[in-house]
């Protein structure tokens, strides 16, 4: 175990600044502060806020009267939950068997080399981030590159500065609100 | 017995028990020997390790099941020791002494259970995930400082946030319940294979009752 060296620090309690400008009180509310909701709370904290920040789960916890380390674990559990903020524009890899057969893992090695970051991680602009998913349902196509929601399939090594490219063309285009809804 | 209570065949020995009572706390009130690693009586079932695998049922369709969390039923047939079940004990021990072969507690009960070979490669874990510790922390202690996080091979156990928690209070029973820190094997190569040398190396007796 370890000593108790670090300092004890407060919960974040109802009132602070974060949580008042922030749409977390609003989401318990609407789900009726009711433990059984917790998924659909996360997923709707997610979804407005883009991950899950830690004040967030601190704050649900202690509104359902659960330990941290419940949401924590839920959090965790589950890919989809994203406890760090996501890159600008999201690059996600499939690995899932289908694709992994036809060469994911390469693809995704290209990414990480292009981008300089490691799968699960964001650029230092925010501007990239890269994950990698088990299954996008279309394995057909694999493998499957997801660029800010975009289904690419039958992607290659090869195509990969192609598709950074684009991406960062099309992202030049878009303004920003349109992308957020195209991402939702 | 009040009404309460429902008939079972152990090991061919009929038995009358309470209703919710589960099959390990039946056998073991009929005092039949039920290896078990992350069963604890005082805090819930979890059903993790498996040793307690029990067969159920007729023999021609024979279920294997977690005897820690399955409760007694009217007219069950329960067989604790057939050759599929060693074997299934056995086999699991072989792998939890390859993930933490410096657990005594572990490496006494291969011992016991007739372990003689080591086919995996080891891999010097400290945690076989039975989650003693994390009931331990919220069923005994009403903390809750410590919880899984993570899926598949990221699963660990973990404070929130990887770090000191506000909640745990130092008390030291989530060492005490764990099979896997509590007590060091330091036999002949514990750190690499099986040791199951307790007997004729460290002069300490096997702390489990060896099982035929």
């Amino acid at each position: 175990m370890r000593a108790a060296t670090a300092p004890v620090r407060e919960i974040a309690l109802v009132d602070t600044p974060e949580i008042l400008s922030s749409p977390v009180g609003r989401i318990i509310e609407e789900h009726h502060n009711d433990r059984n909701d917790l998924i659909a709370m996360l997923l709707d904290i997610q979804d407005a806020m883009g991950f899950l920040p830690r004040f967030a789960m601190e704050h649900v916890a202690t509104s359902l009267e659960i330990p941290i380390t419940e949401v924590y674990g839920i959090a965790t559990f589950f890919k989809y939950f994203r406890l760090k903020p996501p890159g600008e524009h999201q690059c996600t890899v499939c690995t899932g068997t289908a694709c992994h057969v036809r060469g994911a893992a390469r693809v995704l090695r290209e990414f990480e080399r292009h981008l300089g970051i490691r799968s699960g991680e964001v650029t230092d602009d925010r501007e990239y981030g890269l994950e990698t998913v088990n299954c996008v349902g279309a394995c057909a196509l694999g493998p499957i590159v997801l660029l800010d929601g975009d289904y690419q399939g039958q992607v290659t090594a090869s195509k990969v500065p192609t598709l950074l490219r684009r991406l960062k063309r099309s992202a030049e285009k878009k303004p920003v609100a349109a992308r957020s809804e195209a991402a939702a | 017995m009040s009404t309460e209570s429902v008939t079972l065949t152990i090991d061919g020995s009929r038995m009358e028990v309470e209703i919710g009572t589960s099959l390990l706390e039946a056998a073991r009130m009929a005092g039949i020997e039920i290896p078990t690693l992350c069963h604890m009586e005082g805090l819930s079932s979890y059903g993790a390790c498996r040793l307690c695998a029990v067969e159920i049922g007729p023999p021609d369709k024979a279920k294997v099941v977690s005897s820690c969390t399955y409760p007694c039923e009217e007219g069950l047939q329960v067989r604790t020791h057939t050759p599929r079940i060693v074997n299934a004990r056995k086999l699991l021990l072989e792998l939890m002494v390859s993930s933490t072969p410096s657990s005594k507690t572990i490496q006494d009960l291969a011992a016991a259970h007739g372990v003689t070979q080591q086919r995996f490669r080891p891999e010097n874990e400290d945690c076989i995930l039975c989650g003693l510790c994390v009931r331990m922390c919220k069923e005994q202690m009403m903390a809750g400082a410590i919880d899984f996080a993570g899926r598949g091979p990221d699963r660990r156990i973990t404070t929130p946030f990887e770090e000191d928690s506000e909640q745990c209070r130092h008390c030291g029973g989530c060492m005490y319940v764990c099979p896997v820190c509590m007590l060091r094997c330091a036999g002949p190569a514990a750190d690499s294979t099986l040791c199951g040398g307790c007997l004729i190396a460290c002069q300490m007796p096997v702390n489990t009752a060896k099982i035929a």
